[in-house]
């Protein structure tokens, strides 16, 4: 359990990067707010408490890796990073402008600190895991961790298992694969387009260990994370029950909101949703 | 006013002309069945699963699996059109392209959508530059590059009611000048002449079309005549159009939303050096991904705009034997 001080200092740090989200795509006039939302506690978790890292020297060797295979949600991640002190806040309104290095999915010959692969193309983040994860263990000797985060609608992707399969055959107890279960993909809900449950009886017939979540619980997603860096002989996987858009009344579970940018109003009522007065979206919080 | 408003074009994205032909061929052919992959209104595919829901497959987020299923149908007799982004039909699901579609010569039509720089600020991943590529070197393929959505409509009709195998057509995302009609002759094939002209040639596929045609209209007002070929079908390509403008222009100038290595106007040369060799020029991406950014800018970053397709024209003249 966290201490109430500690939760009240992760809560306030989730609403931030909320609006930061909502912030970024507005004047971006596009991009992928749904799916970045969902993320939002388990970013500030991973990024403010569990996640072994250095933001004022990214490219530290024995940091934890994060690939972020669900690439389309960036601003989130974007929106830790800046939160984190990788580079400054005020870059984040360059999101997706024409020579940012806040590209539409993660770029990493665009330099951004923090952003260790580019991803985009479902489906690869966790082989790209393995591979960091192999390295770590079999060749580095290092006792860091690879995280992976995997849409649900992304697991549809043939690789993905091949990826699960190749895991527990290496025996990768460094590597921690997180799926934001929140049951939308582009076309609608994940079981109706094309089903992938039951997840957690896959994932533990190939292999894996399996921790489940709810993944906007500060508390549960602490302890989830807590409990997936013990080292088991077997990969972990925490299947996070989340919702797409959470924390924004209008588009909360709703598929159209999976990559569309709110207008000016809908960012308005997306503050105030949030608890803050409507002139932060132009003057920015504090 | 845009230069494209003044001249009375229409701004609709190529995509738009997929998801319509698809509506209207649903109904005079039930043998036409159609696979998505979580992309179904992206792709315009919904105007066809909205009519024919029995008819509609979605594979969910797995191209490879969607492309091979779309093999089984055709094998079966079906008519079986697959459609993703072209980053993902003619990459991820390359080899399935290759030896399962192409080598069993199955009558799968590839819808490959957001072509070019279209899906602009998306970025680098999602801005399909290197499909014209990989297509056109698989053996049964038939390649179509429309230049709006009456000539991708027209294009749809002719895979599904003219070619018996595979067909990739590459269409975009963002509006672009609807420079055809519904009476503009379609064949596949064959080069479309836009304009003609006697000075030198400019080759163009989709969206660069109109790009040319308007890079025409500034060489016409310095006195250079420039003969615009829309030049759809980029496999098989239309070889007599292609010498023909070699030898009555002298100079070729190609234009393409993709790589320039191995793309369309590689296509164009290797007509011209083995017909009549003259001076060319490539216009394109040159060797390199692209960028967030809005369709406009990249079009202008990248050098494809009727400016700089004048300025290019102009060089060329001045390499002309
Ligand atoms: C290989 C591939 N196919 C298709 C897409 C297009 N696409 C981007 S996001 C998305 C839906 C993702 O759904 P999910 O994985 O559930 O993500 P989330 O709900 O967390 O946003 C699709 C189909 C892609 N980026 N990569
Ligand atoms: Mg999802």
């Amino acid at each position: 359990m966290l201490t109430d001080i500690d939760r009240a200092k992760y809560k306030e740090i989730a609403c931030r990067i909320r609006f930061d989200v909502i912030k970024m795509t507005y004047h971006a006039g596009s991009g992928h707010p749904g799916g970045s939302l969902s993320l939002v506690e388990l970013l500030t978790m991973l990024y403010f408490k569990h996640l072994v890292h250095k933001p004022i020297d990214p490219n530290w060797s024995g940091r934890d890796r994060l690939v972020l295979s669900k690439g389309h949600a960036c601003p989130a991640l974007y929106a830790v990073l800046a939160e984190s002190g990788y580079y400054p806040r005020e870059e984040m309104w360059t999101l997706r402008k024409f020579g940012s290095r806040l590209q539409g999915h993660p770029a990493k010959d665009k330099g951004l600190p923090g952003i260790e692969v580019s991803t985009g193309s479902l489906g690869q983040g966790l082989s790209i895991a393995i591979g960091m994860a192999i390295s770590a263990k079999m060749f580095e000797h290092r006792d860091n961790r690879i995280f992976a985060i995997l849409g649900d609608g992304e697991i549809q992707e043939g690789q993905v298992w091949e990826a699960f399969m190749s895991a527990s055959h290496f025996k990768l107890d460094n590597l921690i694969a997180i799926i934001d279960n929140n049951n939308l993909q582009i076309d609608g809900y994940v079981d109706k387009v094309m089903c992938i449950y039951p997840l957690k009886e896959k994932l533990q017939a190939f292999g894996w260990r399996t921790i489940t979540c709810n993944g906007h619980s500060l508390d549960e997603v602490d302890k989830a994370l807590e409990i997936a860096r013990e080292k088991t002989g077997k990969p972990t996987v925490i299947i996070m029950k989340t919702v797409k858009g959470k924390g924004i009344s209008f588009m909360t579970n709703k598929a159209e909101w999976h990559g569309k940018a709110p207008s000016r109003e809908q960012a308005l009522i997306a503050v105030t949703d949030l608890g803050y007065p409507e002139n932060v979206l132009d003057k920015d919080i504090n | 006013m845009t230069i494209y408003e003044e001249h009375g074009w229409k701004m609709v994205p190529s995509r738009n002309g997929f998801g319509l032909a698809l509506r209207d061929l649903g109904e005079t052919h039930p043998e036409l069945v159609v696979i998505g992959a979580d992309l179904t209104e992206s792709v315009r595919a919904n105007y066809f699963a909205e009519k024919y829901p029995e008819r509609f497959f979605n594979a969910g987020i797995a191209e490879q699996n969607a492309a091979t299923i779309a093999t089984g149908l055709a094998l079966s007799g079906k008519i079986a059109v697959f459609s993703t982004y072209g980053v993902f039909a003619a990459g991820r699901a390359f080899d399935q392209l290759r030896t399962t579609i192409c080598y069993n010569k199955a009558n799968v039509k590839i819808g490959g959508a957001h072509g070019g720089l279209s899906v602009g600020p998306d970025g680098a991943t999602h801005q399909a530059l290197e499909e014209i590529a990989l297509i056109r070197v698989l053996p049964n393929m038939v390649l179509i590059v429309p230049a709006d959505s009456e000539e991708t409509y027209k294009a749809t009709v002719a895979a599904i009611e003219q070619i018996d195998g595979p067909v990739y057509i590459r269409f975009g995302r963002s509006p672009v000048p609807t420079i055809t009609n519904k009476d503009t002759p379609f064949e596949v094939g064959k080069a479309l002449t836009i304009k003609d002209g006697s000075d030198l040639t400019i080759a163009a596929c989709g969206s660069c079309v109109a790009e040319s045609f308007l890079a025409a209209e500034i060489l016409d007002k310095k006195g250079i005549s420039a003969r615009i070929l829309d030049i759809h079908t980029i496999k098989p390509i239309d070889k007599t159009a292609i010498e023909l403008a070699a030898r009555e222009t002298g100079a070729i100038l190609t234009v393409e939303e993709h790589q320039v290595y191995a793309g369309f106007g590689s296509a164009v040369a290797e007509v011209v050096v083995q017909t009549c060799p003259v001076p060319m020029h490539f216009i394109g991406i040159n060797d390199r991904f692209g960028e967030s950014g809005s369709p406009r800018e990249l079009t202008k970053f990248f050098k494809l705009d009727y400016e700089n397709i004048a300025l290019q024209a102009i060089k060329l003249l001045e390499r002309k034997f």
